[in-house]
């Protein structure tokens, strides 16, 4: 155990009175990384599960890698499309990986720059919140987003989404979709439209996602075929558009109990229902824009989400019915997920809220009648 | 009888069960903790080097001088051995090996026509001065029973689901003391103008309750762990509320204020069992309420000694002293280890030792609590109000229904390795201390 040895000799630098004290934060955040601490239990129970906060949020960028390699392939895939050329699958891949590698570096340097310096500052361990949200905003972009709006929108997301209120756990919206929302308000030329999602696309060619085509006034015969649609080799957000990785990613989820199935089942049902009252069939609406990417992995960060049961229901089946009804009656902006998530994001202590007080009014009640029946 | 089924909950396998035979171990040495008993302050009867019997006044409560903790042996007080700020931790007794117990007097004729003529008051004083009232505890808070209340109820669990738990049926049907059962049982049915409910496990034969107390119920219970709990059980029958008050005990509490009646004096035997990884040959005891159990324990190096369950247990690794309530002894391997890469490993074996697996933090994940939480309560919500201490809230989220006991699963499954059940309990001390 030659590393164990190094860090436990350079692990009293870090102690406090030590050296480096100060990056006492720094130093436990990797060692623990590296390894899971001797800790044992000293109350209540003598047994823990073996899940902790970083194998949790680990299965959560596990469960986005298809997303990831997808998207990769299809920055690529889309650009050389556009320029007509036809080249290999190796070529797309490699074009589509200069792409994201630099979004995904700003995304991290910048966001655990932060987190690492407001943990120093508290004196706290540093959070793993972190890892799933700047793996996710890469996702959520389009992928000609310039670096510096990328970076701004991260520390805005971080800071203010975040850290003000105390950290991972305590926000009320989803960081990531805050990051997006920044940037779709302050620079919305280079969020929505025809030209930014695909990258450096040759200027004749569309490059409408179906969203933008059904906004400009298009049917759903102008649109992409439905497998195209399901299988993602179409213009989006990097890692909106293939179905087929998201839904991949989704199973991974609810089989490890991660993602709440009751969210993502209410969202699926509300968006069912509203899009009854449109034009467009309800299966066009699950696979067109940021939908299924947003039911899986935004609606169900369990910070932002109702964390009772039932609230769960509500709160996923308004975030579907509500993408809906902007994506179909809204003549502001073509998709309506990101706003419909934020929201309910906002809304999801009230509707706990009400749950709870039900709760307890029938207790309150049964207290009442045992009072009577006593007298 | 009723059938109640327990649908949440987790039943945690873990290695180590007992084998079924029973042996006798007498102690050498017994401790009567004070820190057992929740908000009990000790005044001293007796010094170091007194003599005392089985049943002798070791010491009582300051808050109410007339329950009494007495000497499970015959022999000498040979330590108090005091903490911080003189705190007694531990009333040491040595065995002279006489077993010389003090008569309480006996109801000589047919049980159930004597005790008939027994008033409830000459029931509980016998009780308290025997030293067995403090096996009765209450609900809320867990303290032990107030005798000048009168309870709502009695609940009396017959079976413990927790993991590794003794087999309460294999005991009665080994010890044969149905009788002492059947009289602690009408004992019980005395002492409150509710009902006295017997709560058995729906596999359990040998339980034999033919009573002719009206105010007795028998309910079957089926179902994962926190089956077996007190809070669970009064939480399907009848739950608390506010300004209520239940009482409750164990089967061999039962049976040792049954054996009180029928022979007169203070019963301080249990039957125990060894369980646990990390012993060799788990087995059945017979022993005595606050045994040195460290003759008996045959445990492998840096393992943690835990008197109870792996779940609400108490660590008795220093001292090997049997904690009064309990009737189970679990010794698992220390986790004072570090893993590479702890968080990411495939993991095949849950629950091997002590090991937190994880750092605390914020809570993040929401719904797993409800999993194996069987109570119409939300259990993040009522944490969170003990946090904060807001009485208010706290009573208007069930905490009088519930014990910290009952948070113990919560606990275990807890992503963000809080101390659940300490919340609670500090929570529960909270309000006693402000509405006394």
């Amino acid at each position: 155990m030659g590393l164990r040895d190094y860090i436990d000799k350079i692990k009293p630098n870090f102690e406090p009175g030590g050296k480096y004290a100060r990056f006492h934060s720094t130093f436990e955040a990797f060692e623990t990384f590296l390894y899971t601490p001797n800790r044992v239990t000293t109350n209540g129970a003598h047994i823990r599960n073996y899940v902790d906060m970083k194998r949790s949020l680990i299965y959560v960028v596990f469960a986005l890698i298809p997303c990831f390699l997808f998207g990769t392939w299809n920055i690529g895939y889309q650009h050389f499309l556009s320029l007509g050329e036809d080249v290999t699958f190796w070529h797309t891949f490699g074009y589509g990986l200069l792409k994201i590698i630099p979004i995904y570096l700003v995304s991290y340097i910048v966001g655990l720059t932060i987190e690492f310096t407001f943990a120093e500052i508290r004196h706290e361990e540093v959070n793993e919140g972190y890892f799933v949200t700047g793996f996710l905003i890469p996702l959520i972009m389009p992928v000609d987003v310039p670096l510096w709006m990328l970076a701004l929108a991260v520390a805005f997301a971080v800071i203010i989404g975040k850290e003000v209120f105390g950290g991972s756990g305590m926000n009320i919206v989803n960081p990531a979709l805050l990051a997006r929302a920044f940037l779709f308000f302050s620079y919305p030329s280079k969020m929505t439209g025809d030209s930014v999602w695909i990258a450096e696309k040759a200027d004749a060619y569309s490059g409408a996602t179906p969203l933008g085509t059904i906004f400009n006034g298009g049917t759903i015969n102008d649109l992409p075929s439905l497998s195209e649609m399901f299988i993602g080799t179409i213009p989006g957000s990097i890692g909106e558009t293939s179905k087929i990785a998201i839904l991949i990613g989704g199973l991974f989820l609810i089989i490890n109990g991660i993602a709440s199935l009751r969210i993502i089942l209410a969202t699926f049902a509300g968006a069912i229902a509203m899009s009854l009252f449109f034009d467009i069939p309800f299966y066009y609406h699950l696979l067109m824009g940021g939908f299924m990417f947003g039911t899986i992995f935004m609606a169900t960060d369990p910070v932002t989400a109702a964390q009772t049961n039932i609230g769960k229901l509500i709160y996923g089946f308004l975030i579907g019915a509500i993408t809906i009804l902007i994506r179909m009656a809204n003549p502001g902006y073509p998709e309506g997920m990101m706003l419909a998530i934020l929201l309910l994001n906002v809304f999801a202590p009230l509707i706990d809220w009400c749950v709870v007080g039900a709760n307890i009014r029938k207790r309150k009640k049964r207290w009442r009648t045992a009072e009577r029946s006593a007298e | 009888m009723d059938k109640i089924k327990i649908r949440k909950g987790l039943d945690i396998h873990l290695k180590g069960a007992p084998s079924k035979s029973i042996e006798s171990f007498e102690p050498s040495l017994c401790a009567i903790k004070p820190g057992d008993f929740i908000g009990v302050i000790p005044k001293m009867h007796v010094a170091e080097g007194d003599k005392v019997k089985v049943g002798s006044v070791l010491f009582h409560d300051k808050n109410n001088e007339n329950i009494v903790f007495t000497s499970p042996l015959s022999g000498n007080v040979k330590a108090v051995v005091r903490g911080e700020k003189r705190a007694i931790l531990e009333i040491i007794i040595e065995s002279d090996g006489n077993n010389d117990a003090i008569d309480f007097g006996s109801v000589e004729t047919f049980p159930e026509t004597s005790l008939s003529t027994l008033s409830r008051d000459k029931l509980i004083d016998k009780m308290l001065r025997s030293g067995i009232w403090p096996m009765i505890r209450q609900r809320p808070f867990s303290t032990i029973a107030n005798p000048n209340d009168t309870p709502k109820h009695i609940f009396v669990s017959m079976f413990d689901t927790a993991p590794l738990a003794p087999d309460n049926d294999y005991i009665i049907s080994e010890t044969f003391q149905e009788t002492s059962l059947q009289m602690g049982i009408n004992v019980l049915s005395k002492l409150t103008d509710g009902n006295v409910y017997i709560n058995v496990c729906y596999r359990d034969t040998k339980f034999c309750v033919s009573t002719d107390a009206k105010n007795v119920v028998v309910t079957q219970f089926e179902g994962p762990h926190p089956a077996g709990n007190i809070g669970t059980q009064t939480n399907a029958i009848s739950p608390i509320n506010k300004g209520e008050t239940v009482w409750y005990c164990y089967l061999q509490d039962v049976i040792a204020i049954g054996n009180l009646f029928l022979t007169g004096k203070y019963d301080s035997t249990r039957i125990i069992a060894t369980t646990g990884s990390a012993v060799k040959n788990p087995h059945y005891y017979k022993t005595r309420i606050g045994a040195d159990i460290t003759p008996i324990l045959d445990i492998e190096e840096n393992s943690r000694v835990i008197s109870g369950n792996v779940l609400t247990g108490t660590n008795i690794t220093n001292d090997n002293f049997l904690c009064f309530h309990d009737t189970q002894v679990t010794v698992i391997p220390e986790g004072n280890k570090y893993k590479l890469f702890g968080w990411l490993r495939p993991v095949f074996k849950r629950f091997t030792d002590t090991n937190t697996n994880g750092d605390t933090r914020p809570y993040i994940m929401t719904g797993d609590f409800e999993k194996v939480f069987p109570f119409d309560i939300y259990p993040m919500q009522l944490i969170k109000a003990c946090i904060i201490k807001d009485i208010d809230q706290m009573e208007e989220l069930g905490i009088y229904e519930v014990d910290a006991e009952d948070f113990a699963l919560c606990e275990v499954i807890d992503p963000s390795k809080t101390p659940i059940q300490k919340i609670i309990r500090e929570g529960l001390e909270f309000i006693r201390k402000e509405t006394r």
